[in-house]
Order: C-alpha cells, then sequence, then structure tokens
C-alpha cells in the first residue's frame, strides 16, 4: 500500500528536522490532556457559562448576565441559605483545622517516638476509616448515635453520665459539630501520615544537636521539628479547605439534601444539591445550581489564592 | 526515528479508536433493536416484590410480547435522580408522577406524553385527574394510579392493656396519651422530625384538614383568601407542638425507619400513619393493629381526612415504545389492576371510579373514611410549591420546628405565610 512505501522512504527525510514541532511530546500529552480538557476543564468552563443563563417553565434558556449571582446575594431566599451554607462551612473547616489536624499533628509525634511497639498497628488501624465508605460511617455512627437503640446512650448510662446524652444529630445547636467530629474521626489518618512522613524525614544529628546545646523535649519540638515541618502542614491545610468546601456526601448520607434540623448542617455541598437537582417538590434549577456551583469555585479559589500569596511564599523548605 | 514510531502508533491508535467506535455502535443498534420491553420509573423501591411478582405476570398473562421491568429509586431521591435522567435522555418509558406541580412542570418541559387519549380514562373523576393535569384541566399526562390517606394506627395489645379506646376527638386523644404516659411502659406518639417530613406530612397535614376544612380551606388558600397566619393553622401547628412531649426520648434525632422500628416493635402505643405503612406493618408487627381517624378539634360537626392522590403514571416522550406504554396505562386504568394494587398493597386506594373491594381491615377501615368523613388534598402540593421558597419544603422545616420547640406555632405560621407571600400574588396583599 502507499502508506508502506511512505514510511520506508520516510526517515531520510524526518531524521534532520528538529526544529519542527517535537510530535512525540504532543502524542505523549494528548492523552491526558484529552481527558483532562473533557472531563474537567471543559465541564467547568461550561458551568460558569450556563450560571449567566436562566430558564423558564419549558427549560428553554436565555441569557441573563450577572442576574443568579444578583438573586443569589441580595434575594433574601437565596442569599439567606447561602450565607447561612458559607457560615456552617467554615465552621466545618474551622473544626477540622483544629481537631482533625491538631489529633493528627499529635499522632504523628506519637508514632514517631524512637521506642514505639506495635507503631506499624496504630497506624493501620487509625488510618483504617479514611478507607471505608462514607455511606458506612454515617450509618454505623448514626447507629452508635440513636437514642432509640444505639449504643452511645447506655455507655453513657453506665459510667453515671446518661444525663449528658442528648440526640446530638437532631438539635440545632449541636448537629453540624457532631457531624464535623465524625468526618474528622474518619479522615484523621490523612494528616497524621503526611506529617508523619515529614517528622521521620528530619535527621537525627539536628535533633541530637539541639538536645546537646540544651535544648528540652517541648523546645526541640517548637524550635527544631515544627519548622522543619511547616511546608507540610500548609500542604495539610490546603488539602483540608478543598476538601472541606466541596464536602457534600457525610451530610447527604446522614441529614439528607435538606441538611437539617432548620439548615444547621447545610454547607455549600447541599445547598448546591438542593438547588441543582431539586429537592421533593423544589423543582431543581440547572442554571441558579450553576451559579451556586461558580460562587463555590470563587470561594476556593479565594482560599486557594490567599494560601499560594500569603503564606506559602513565606515558607522555608530545608533540604538536607 | 522518534517521528516514524509515534506515527506508526497513532495509525494503530486510529485503527483501534475505528474498531472500538464501530463496536460500540454496533452494541447500540442490538439495544435499540430489543424493543417492546417498558422500564417504569418509581419511587416505591418498596414495592418491588409486587411489581415483579403480581403486577407484572398478570399484565403479561394479557399482553405477553410487552416486557415490564420495574426501577426503583429512594423516595428522596427519585425527583433527583428522574430530572437528570430525563435531561440527559436515559430514563424508562413509564414515569412514575408525583402529584401537581413536580409533575406539571415535566410536562411542561415536554418530558411527558398527553394521555387524553388512552383507553380507560373516562374511568376515572376529575378530582383523581386534577393532580395530573394542566391548570385548565384540559390535558391529562398521568394515568391516575392511587391515593393515600392519613389517619393513626394504635397497637391493640397496648390499648387493651391500658384498657383504653380509640379516641375521637382531640381531648379524648390528648387523655388517652396522658394515661399512655403516666403508665410509663411504652411512648404514647411514634414519630421522630430527624427526617422532617414525617412532621408535615403525618403531624401537620395529617390533623390539619380538620382545622381548615378540607377542600374549602385548601381552596381559600390557593385563591388568597386564608393566610397561613389565620387560626386555623396556628390551631394546627398548637396542637402539633403539644405533641412533643409524648414523642420519647431523642426523637429530634429519630428517623422514619426508627419510627416503623418503634411501633412494630411494640414499644410505641400510637403512630400517627400514611396508609401506606399497613402492608409494611403487616409484614413485620406480630401485634394486632387498628386505626382511628385523625380526631376532631370539636365533637360536632363534619370531620375530614387527608385522601392524598399520590401516585399515577405517565408515558416518556422519548420513549420508543409508545405505543406499548399507551397499552399498558390502559391496563392500569382497568378494575383487574386496581384489585390486585389495592390487595397487594393494601394502604394504596386506587381511583378508579369502579368498586374495589379492600380486604385488609385497617386498610379497609382508612378507606371506609371516605363514606362518613370529607376527602382532602394535601394543601402544599397544588400551585403553592411553585415558587421559591416552596411551600411544601417550608412546612417539613416549620413543622420539624415547632415539634422541636425551637420555633413557637404563631412563628411557624409567619414563616410559612412570609415565604408564600415572597413569590405568590394572592397573598401578597
Amino acid at each position: 500500500m502507499s502508506t508502506t512505501s511512505f514510511e520506508t522512504t520516510a526517515p531520510l527525510v524526518a531524521a534532520p528536522a528538529r526544529s519542527r514541532l517535537p510530535l512525540h511530546i504532543v502524542v505523549f500529552l494528548a492523552p491526558a490532556l484529552l481527558i483532562y480538557s473533557i472531563f474537567s476543564i471543559y465541564p467547568l468552563v461550561d458551568t460558569i457559562r450556563l450560571s449567566f443563563y436562566a430558564g423558564d417553565q419549558t427549560g428553554a434558556q436565555h441569557f441573563a448576565g450577572l442576574d443568579n449571582f444578583r438573586m443569589l446575594l441580595s434575594d433574601p431566599t437565596w442569599s439567606g441559605q447561602f450565607w447561612n451554607a458559607l457560615r456552617n462551612n467554615l465552621f466545618f473547616f474551622g473544626v477540622h483545622m483544629v481537631v482533625q489536624n491538631g489529633i493528627g499533628l499529635g499522632l504523628a509525634m506519637l508514632l514517631s517516638l524512637p521506642r514505639l511497639t506495635g507503631g506499624s498497628v496504630y497506624r493501620t488501624l487509625i488510618f483504617l476509616p479514611t478507607m471505608l465508605s462514607v455511606v458506612i460511617i454515617g450509618f454505623v455512627w448514626q447507629l452508635m448515635l440513636n437514642p432509640l437503640w444505639g449504643i452511645a446512650p447506655s455507655l453513657l448510662k453506665a459510667v453515671g453520665l446518661g444525663s449528658f446524652f442528648g440526640p446530638w444529630l437532631g438539635q440545632e445547636s449541636t448537629a453540624l459539630i457532631t457531624i464535623s467530629l465524625i468526618s474528622v474521626w474518619q479522615f484523621v489518618g490523612i494528616p497524621m501520615m503526611l506529617i508523619y512522613a515529614a517528622l521521620i524525614n528530619i535527621p537525627d544529628d539536628l535533633l541530637d544537636a539541639a538536645t546537646v546545646d540544651g535544648a528540652g523535649p517541648f523546645s526541640v519540638f517548637w524550635f527544631v521539628r515544627l519548622p522543619l515541618i511547616l511546608p507540610t502542614l500548609g500542604v495539610v491545610s490546603i488539602l483540608t479547605f478543598v476538601a472541606n468546601f466541596n464536602a457534600f456526601d457525610l451530610i447527604y448520607a446522614v441529614k439528607g439534601a435538606l441538611a437539617g434540623p432548620n439548615f444547621s448542617t447545610d454547607i455549600l455541598g447541599t445547598f448546591f444539591y438542593r438547588t441543582f437537582f431539586g429537592y421533593q417538590l423544589q423543582v431543581g434549577s440547572p442554571t441558579m445550581g450553576a451559579t451556586v456551583a461558580t460562587a463555590m469555585l470563587i470561594v476556593i479559589l479565594i482560599g486557594v489564592l490567599i494560601y499560594l500569596f500569603g503564606i506559602q511564599r513565606r515558607l522555608q523548605r530545608h533540604t538536607f | 526515528m522518534s517521528f516514524l514510531e509515534s506515527k506508526d502508533f497513532m495509525k494503530r491508535a486510529g485503527r483501534f479508536l475505528a474498531t472500538a467506535s464501530v463496536a460500540a455502535s454496533a452494541l447500540a443498534f442490538a439495544h435499540g433493536a430489543s424493543a417492546q420491553t417498558l422500564t417504569v420509573e418509581s419511587w416505591r423501591n418498596d414495592d418491588a416484590d409486587v411489581w415483579n411478582n403480581q403486577i407484572i405476570p398478570a399484565f403479561n398473562k394479557k399482553y405477553p410480547n410487552i416486557k415490564v421491568q420495574f426501577k426503583a429509586d429512594p423516595p428522596t431521591e427519585y425527583n433527583a435522580a428522574l430530572n437528570a435522567r430525563l435531561a440527559g435522555g436515559t430514563a424508562g418509558d413509564l414515569i412514575t408522577c408525583r402529584p401537581f406541580d413536580a409533575s406539571l412542570d415535566l410536562f411542561k418541559k415536554g418530558h411527558l406524553v398527553s394521555v387524553n387519549d388512552v383507553k380507560g380514562m373516562d374511568n376515572f373523576s376529575d378530582v383523581a385527574k386534577s393532580a395530573w393535569s394542566t391548570d385548565d384541566g384540559k390535558t391529562t399526562f398521568c394515568m391516575p394510579m392511587a391515593s393515600v390517606i392519613h389517619g393513626f394506627i394504635y397497637n391493640k395489645a397496648i390499648f387493651d392493656e391500658l384498657k383504653l379506646t380509640p379516641p375521637k376527638t382531640v381531648a379524648e386523644f390528648h387523655a388517652v396519651l396522658d394515661k399512655i404516659k403516666a403508665n410509663g411502659k411504652y411512648t404514647p406518639i411514634a414519630m421522630g422530625t430527624a427526617d422532617q417530613w414525617e412532621a408535615a406530612t403525618m403531624g401537620f397535614q395529617n390533623i390539619g384538614v380538620n382545622y381548615w376544612k378540607g377542600e374549602e380551606g385548601r381552596k381559600a388558600l390557593i385563591e388568597g383568601k386564608q393566610k397561613f397566619t389565620d387560626a386555623p393553622y396556628v390551631q394546627t401547628f398548637t396542637e402539633l407542638a403539644s405533641w412533643a412531649p409524648y414523642m420519647g426520648d431523642g426523637f429530634k434525632s429519630q428517623k422514619y425507619p426508627d419510627t416503623q422500628n418503634l411501633f412494630t416493635l411494640g414499644r410505641a402505643a400510637i403512630y400517627p400513619a400514611g396508609s401506606w405503612d399497613i402492608p409494611i406493618f403487616r409484614k413485620q408487627a406480630d401485634f394486632e393493629f387498628d386505626a382511628f381517624a385523625p380526631p376532631a378539634p370539636n365533637a360536632s360537626g363534619k370531620c375530614y381526612i387527608s385522601d392524598h392522590t399520590d401516585i399515577a403514571l405517565g408515558i416518556n416522550t422519548k420513549s420508543k415504545n409508545v405505543e406499548a406504554a399507551k397499552t399498558f396505562l390502559s391496563w392500569i386504568a382497568s378494575s383487574e389492576f386496581a384489585d390486585i394494587y389495592a390487595n397487594a398493597l393494601p394502604g394504596f386506594f386506587p381511583l378508579t371510579k369502579e368498586k374495589v373491594t379492600v380486604k385488609d381491615p385497617v386498610a379497609a377501615k382508612f378507606v371506609g373514611w371516605r363514606d362518613t368523613c370529607e376527602s382532602s388534598i394535601r394543601n402544599s402540593y397544588q400551585i403553592l410549591s411553585r415558587g421559591t421558597p416552596n411551600l411544601e419544603n417550608e412546612l417539613w422545616n416549620v413543622s420539624a420546628q415547632v415539634l422541636n420547640g425551637t420555633m413557637k406555632p404563631e412563628e411557624a405560621a409567619k414563616k410559612a405565610e412570609d415565604g408564600l407571600a415572597s413569590w405568590y400574588e394572592p397573598h401578597k396583599k
């Protein structure tokens, strides 16, 4: 065939053509670029486009400019829910930063103790919940905290603290913190692993030198170890931030899309779901949903930018 | 050299892609060729057995050439999942229709076919069709299947043990509750607020019809002649709020399945019910249970029940088997189907004009109230849930809050009214 004859003669012509576009690079990049564009960049851009449109009864869409955003931020029925979701989301994030990453750091410190037996057993056990499905986590915790047949009320009663038990998942004042702590319990393994990896990377001579210079364990942690793992803590923070502002599954699994009671567990993810897909008699609106999604994107973008320009540039990296 | 190899690679990749796409289109064609299979989209995942073992076989006895598949989503996810599938063009042929606006919206968006011309349509009254007709009543887009009735189911063994009689008035109802509570062995009312909808549906709508006088109040609300801040609605919320002390520990995080279990395990005396609970209780409860109608606020006067047109079946516009689907719908309209449905799923009451005998005694009691009391539909379903905020979801929220004690009855009424007034013209004045 003609193509085969072309191939046999081709090398002589093709070999010196260095200055032309390096085709192999294009070929190797193409699959990733193609998949990334189709499944990530295109939906993102189209979501932003959709947020500038409005739909009517027949489902036809027309350009509406910034109307959707104006409605989201100024119409009381929308803005009330939006700010409430954002506030709850910030609280959700705050709990994760303080409790999850705090405990994660503590556990990593304990794991990196030089004379710890069974370290890998603890490590595996603590990391295990992270690998479980959110639905299972939600179900198990709901069962444990169930006021009718849960183990929590009987356990508390057994130690004489029965009066402290409440339907924590059902009270406006406690529902969000309870869900946050369930999520912390699930994901505490991730910061622990990352920080642990950073801690064991610190050379012993640095710690020995500090000890010889007269530093106690507290000073060693505060002045030697902590500065050396700061870049990792930064990464952990930004991972927590992005994960929390995209969170949805646990709250949906435990409280449903109405995020009750009285929207006290509503975060941006559940608010988006309700808006986009609708719920019970509330009819979903793809355009308004896209607006909420774009607002979420902006919130996450602002957070990431603050981190990139405000924090990451000041971090000093140490190589040994 | 690398250039040559990449060239060759591209060619192979191209060939591979071509093969793959041919294979894919062949598969798609094969799929399209297996016509005459109807897929039913539904939220009644509890009914899968009845459909697969009774309804579909009975249909196939008459029409062996049409295969029917029943596919159900969990109730709370149904609307979202269905809308997504309709938009993506992957929804089934037959769509189970929610009453009123949710389905009207589907019809307006062109997802549902008009079923005016389907044989058997004249077996249904205008009231039965109203939930699935356009506002002018001219076009019907779903074949009515069944309605559900609210009431209270009680544990007969507990009532016998404590020597109680089913209450007829609100005063008697509270006397019964007090006696059960004083005894201390059983939870008087099995209900939780964690899922929110129970508070609105089994609570507010269940007892409310007696206060706002059924259809009279429902229509006045739509016309704007009554507001949620009026006495009947505040009274309903007040009565609802008075249930809280009887609802047992931790009802705030008690979910619907918890509530059902609490009752079927014999730990609660009274269960504010929807008739759809009857088949589940028949399977799970090993004690005798019976029902009483929503207690009347005052002894004299008419009684009302919430007899809610709940479920219908429509045809997806994009279905490839519209004719087969119409055949199925006309069978749904027949008394044969009504008979199977009413007795396989006691608690779903056929809407057909023809006489259907319900064999389950408790279900028969529910449907018997139709003779003595006036029927009405839930007041948030027609027109009033079209805007944002949506009245039905608002009622879930405030009913649950009233029971949780985080909102006073007057505040709940005001919130529902304010939400409605923010978009619904007749309530703006």
